[in-house]
């Protein structure tokens, strides 16, 4: 995020929500929001779904899945020629400004009402209402990058923010919110095969050498593979060795019978974690780690904020942790790694991570208790920065980069006539590893289900709380219809918690180029009765 | 900006101040029980009294605001008594149960109790009700007991001006405030989120976390670890990238229970998967307690010792990284785990497994 949560529940005049659920997939975030709402703050969700902050919605655009990228094209279009352009900061701050207008030109109010499935009054509300907004804030999720074009619909939704000088001031910014606790960290550590800590890159021969100097070897200097590309390179053989720190592909990864496939194809593969999950069955080697109340460290939310995790309470006897296990592989592969407490290691994250550089333990037990510190944090009397860009942009001014509207990878058509997004619920969290083993949270949302309109139900004969079967061209499962008009005609909805039923056994994975995100939130997909 | 005093101290407290603001600014504590700081206050239970110089009565702190020149005291003899008196009424109001609050002691006692040590008020020879009134319970997660209510309000505060879900209400019957929570037999129907951020507001326990009256029963505890009263540890919630600030419960080794801490994202909310969901799969049965190494005979994961499944791990890494080269490793770290967890084994990855395929969950 650009911006904080205060910052935007307390400032922002418009709030232009894409793609994303907060009340159930960041529940405090909703509350805020609601928060923010009730304080005057205007709504705008941008959503296929009737979530349920758009009934707190002045505007609810229920644009076609996989639309967002012409979406946006077509606010900017709007901004644009209703006069609402901030000049003076596309002047001064921006650049790149009269390609991108040539470029949304064709972007008409009308195209985009066809192709998105909105009503053009609704679209040019939308615009005057952010674009007279004096502070407006876009906060997005997974339902925008989720897509083979979701790189692309991050960088459309930007030239709404620049174009309107809605960057770098109060209650304003790009907000992604991150899904799990830790993506924001896990990204920053350098869990990226381009980036080490800091994203600094592993291509730039002056980062790799202090690199090699600090770490005292020499390191490799090819590019790496993503994890969503490994799979198919672990089929083709490419990939022979897998290391899997706590996750749980099988479950949570797109189109589970290839990623089987794949880790079947591997030579060794070991899996650390908490429980013996549906992937580590799988593996040849299963390590035992400790969970985040069981040691010392940090986890970095999605406003850059590095808060403390705390020891409660000891691991269970036979497991290890987790810095310790890396420590042994370490020397025992020849590398001579020092056995270093979480305090330690922060130490060592911050002096080879300049955004990192004034992050320690000790500044977060101490004056940063509350607060934490939002990086970038360069130094030990960095307050943190709580909105970015404030006099210009990191690096260089903003461009603005106009992509092309490309349609999803996999539309629906006569054989898989509908369209399929997942997503999650409130109660469960990812795998249900954590939350599955709290007996209430299954108690209210234990089961799969898919969400169908009630329209293309009547059609099909079935009714709400039916069993029936879903399948696209990569699986075949079996759950339960809620009927209801949730969802638009056409389109459906199931989330990716539930083992039974699992809907990841139909999603596709096709990946955005850029990100390799898969595409979650739209494929195909026919419905029948069960027998 | 207005010139007052506090207990004979020349104070500044900011226009249209309470005396209850002005006195905490400059430290000065007063009691308070239906008060709940940006969410609620109903001025109803008169423990906050304070005297001001000039009023014929003790004046409630919270909901009087402050005038230039008052001169207060919020400490005496007669507010001692005034406040003593004030919180038996509010024991003896209901039944045996919520006047039995009165003596307990401890980390987990109530906000109630706790005060009633600190102001030296005994359990109550008299109450005017029974226990009869049915409790709440339908919801997996949150319970409401009448029987402990002491009609403050706070719930409503935090359901409707903190969390801002608006499903648990109150209303009036007479002289007395109803509270409808959302937890009957019909709870699938509302809107509550069972956030249980009206329980933690709760000063008697009325509403309460069910998981609370669980961790109650005695449970197998592990050796050697004994704690004389619950402690509390502050800590991020493992779930979802807000980053809320929570207080894990720890009694006997193990975590009880979940509170919002003031963190900058949460301001104390929680939702229901970190209140709730974010211990039991800490001391689950089902954690893995021994490496296991696939057995060549069986082809099954069998237990095996650390520097057994260390040794097999170090081997077969190396002897692919010497063979075929690091690129053909791949390691995934994951996205759950800390900021010095994800820094290590990346590090391990490039400098022991010699590979850039590295990657985190961060797309799924
Ligand atoms: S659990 Fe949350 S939503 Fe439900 S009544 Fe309590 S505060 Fe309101
Ligand atoms: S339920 Fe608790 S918080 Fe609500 S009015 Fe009763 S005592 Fe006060
Ligand atoms: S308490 Fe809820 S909203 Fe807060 S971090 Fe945890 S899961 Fe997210």
């Amino acid at each position: 995020m650009t911006n904080s949560i205060d910052d935007i529940v307390e400032h922002a005049d418009v709030i232009m929500l894409v793609g994303s659920n907060p009340e159930e997939a960041h529940p405090v975030i909703g509350m805020r929001i609601r928060q923010a709402v009730e304080r005057g703050c205007r709504l705008i969700v941008v959503d296929p779904r009737r979530i349920g902050l758009a009934s707190k919605a002045d505007i609810h655009l229920r644009v076609r899945p996989g639309t967002n990228v012409a979406f946006a094209n077509g606010m900017v279009n709007l901004l644009i020629s209703l006069g609402l352009a901030d000049d003076e900061f596309v002047r001064e701050r921006t650049e790149g400004f009269r390609i991108m207008q040539a470029q949304v030109e064709e972007f008409t109010a009308d195209y985009v009402a066809r192709t998105c499935g909105i009503a053009v009054q609704d679209l040019v509300s939308a615009a005057k209402m952010y674009g007279t907004a004096r502070h407006a804030a876009i906060l997005y999720c997974l339902g925008v990058t989720e897509h083979t074009t979701g790189t692309d619909g991050v960088m459309a939704l930007s030239n709404i923010a620049m174009v309107t000088g809605n960057l770098g001031k109060p209650g304003s910014g790009m907000n992604p919110l991150r899904g799990q606790n830790n993506v924001q960290g896990a990204c920053d550590m350098g869990a990226g095969p381009d980036d080490y800590p800091g994203y600094q890159k592993v291509w730039d021969p002056k980062v790799r050498a202090k690199f090699e100097q600090t770490w005292g070897v020499e390191l490799p200097d090819w590019a790496g593979t993503k994890a969503t590309e490994c799979f198919p390179a672990m089929l083709e053989g490419k990939i022979k060795g897998l290391y899997l720190f706590g996750e749980d592909p099988v479950r949570t990864d797109p189109d589970t019978s290839h990623v089987l496939k794949s880790l079947a194809a591997l030579d060794f593969f070991v899996v650390q974690d908490l429980f013996l999950t549906e992937t580590a069955k799988l593996a040849d080697v299963v390590l035992p780690g400790r969970c985040y109340a069981e040691k010392e460290g940090t986890f970095t939310n999605t406003e850059r904020r590095v808060q403390r995790v705390r020891k409660a309470v000891e691991g269970p006897e036979g497991s290890r942790l987790d810095t310790e296990i890396f420590t042994e592989v370490m020397n025992r592969m020849g590398y001579v790694q020092p056995k270093l407490s979480g305090a330690e290691l922060m130490d060592e994250i911050a002096t080879l991570t300049p955004t990192y550089g004034g992050i320690s333990h000790a500044r977060l037990d101490g004056e940063a208790f509350d607060r934490g510190l939002q990086w970038p944090c360069t130094d030990a009397h960095h307050p943190g920065t709580p909105i970015m860009h404030i006099s210009s942009f990191s690096g260089s001014v903003g461009a603005f980069s106009t992509p092309d509207f490309i349609r999803s990878a996999e539309l629906p058509d006569d054989e898989y006539p509908f369209v399929l997004m997942t997503g999650r619920v409130l109660y469960q969290y990812n795998a249900c590893a954590m939350t599955g083993r709290t007996p209430g949270t299954s108690e209210i949302a234990g089961d799969s289900f898919i969400e169908i309109n009630t329209c293309d139900a009547g059609a099909l004969g079935i009714t709400d709380g039916e069993r029936i079967r879903v399948s696209s061209r990569r699986g075949t499962v079996e759950t339960t219809a809620r009927v209801s008009s949730k969802t638009n005609p056409g389109e459906t909805w199931m989330p990716f918690h539930f083992q039974d039923g699992n809907a990841n056994w139909l999603t596709h994975a096709a990946l955005d180029r850029v990100s390799k995100a898969p595409e979650y939130k739209v494929c195909a997909i026919k419905i029948e009765k069960l027998q | 900006m207005h010139n007052i005093a506090i207990n004979g101290e020349p104070v500044i407290a900011r226009e249209g101040a309470t005396i209850l603001e002005a006195a905490r600014k400059v430290g000065v504590r007063i009691p308070t029980l239906c008060f709940l700081k940006e969410r609620s206050g109903v001025a109803s239970c008169r423990v906050c009294v304070v005297e001001v110089e000039g009023e014929p009565y003790p004046v409630p702190a919270c909901a009087t605001p402050v005038r230039d020149g008052m001169e207060i005291t919020t400490d005496s003899p007669k507010l001692a008594a005034y406040r003593k008196m004030a919180l038996e009424l509010i024991l003896s109001s209901k039944g045996a149960a919520l006047a039995s609050l009165a003596c307990e002691e401890g980390a987990e006692a109530t906000e109630l109790s706790k005060l009633c040590c600190e102001l030296g008020v005994q359990v109550p020879a008299d109450v005017d009700g029974t226990d009869a009134l049915p409790v709440v319970e339908g919801n997996p997660f949150l319970s409401y007991d009448p029987n402990l209510c002491i009609e403050c309000q706070r719930c409503v505060g935090a359901c409707n001006a903190a969390a801002r879900n608006h499903s648990l209400q109150s209303r009036m019957r007479g002289s007395h405030v109803l509270i409808d929570a959302p937890f009957g037999a019909d709870w699938r129907a509302t809107d509550c989120e069972s956030c249980g951020n009206c329980a933690q507001a709760c000063p008697t326990g009325a509403l309460s976390l069910k998981s609370r009256r669980r961790s109650e029963a005695p449970v197998e505890t592990p050796a050697g670890v004994q704690d004389a009263e619950a402690r509390f540890v502050r800590t991020t919630c493992p779930h979802c990238g807000v980053g809320c600030q929570l207080e894990l419960e720890v009694r006997d080794g193990r975590i009880v229970g979940a509170r919002g801490a003031q963190g900058a994202s949460n301001r104390s909310l929680l939702c229901v998967k970190g209140r709730s969901a974010s211990y039991d799969f800490v001391s689950s049965p089902d954690r893995l307690t021994s490496p296991l190494v696939r057995s060549p005979e069986t082809g099954e994961l069998e237990p095996a010792t650390w520097d057994e499944a260390l040794d097999v791990v170090a081997s077969r890494f190396t002897a692919l990284r010497d063979e075929c080269g690091g690129e053909s490793i791949a390691a995934f770290a994951c996205s759950r785990s800390t900021n010095e967890d994800v820094y290590l084994f990346q590090k391990m990855a490039r400098t022991a497994l010699r590979s850039n395929n590295i990657d985190s969950c961060a797309r799924v």
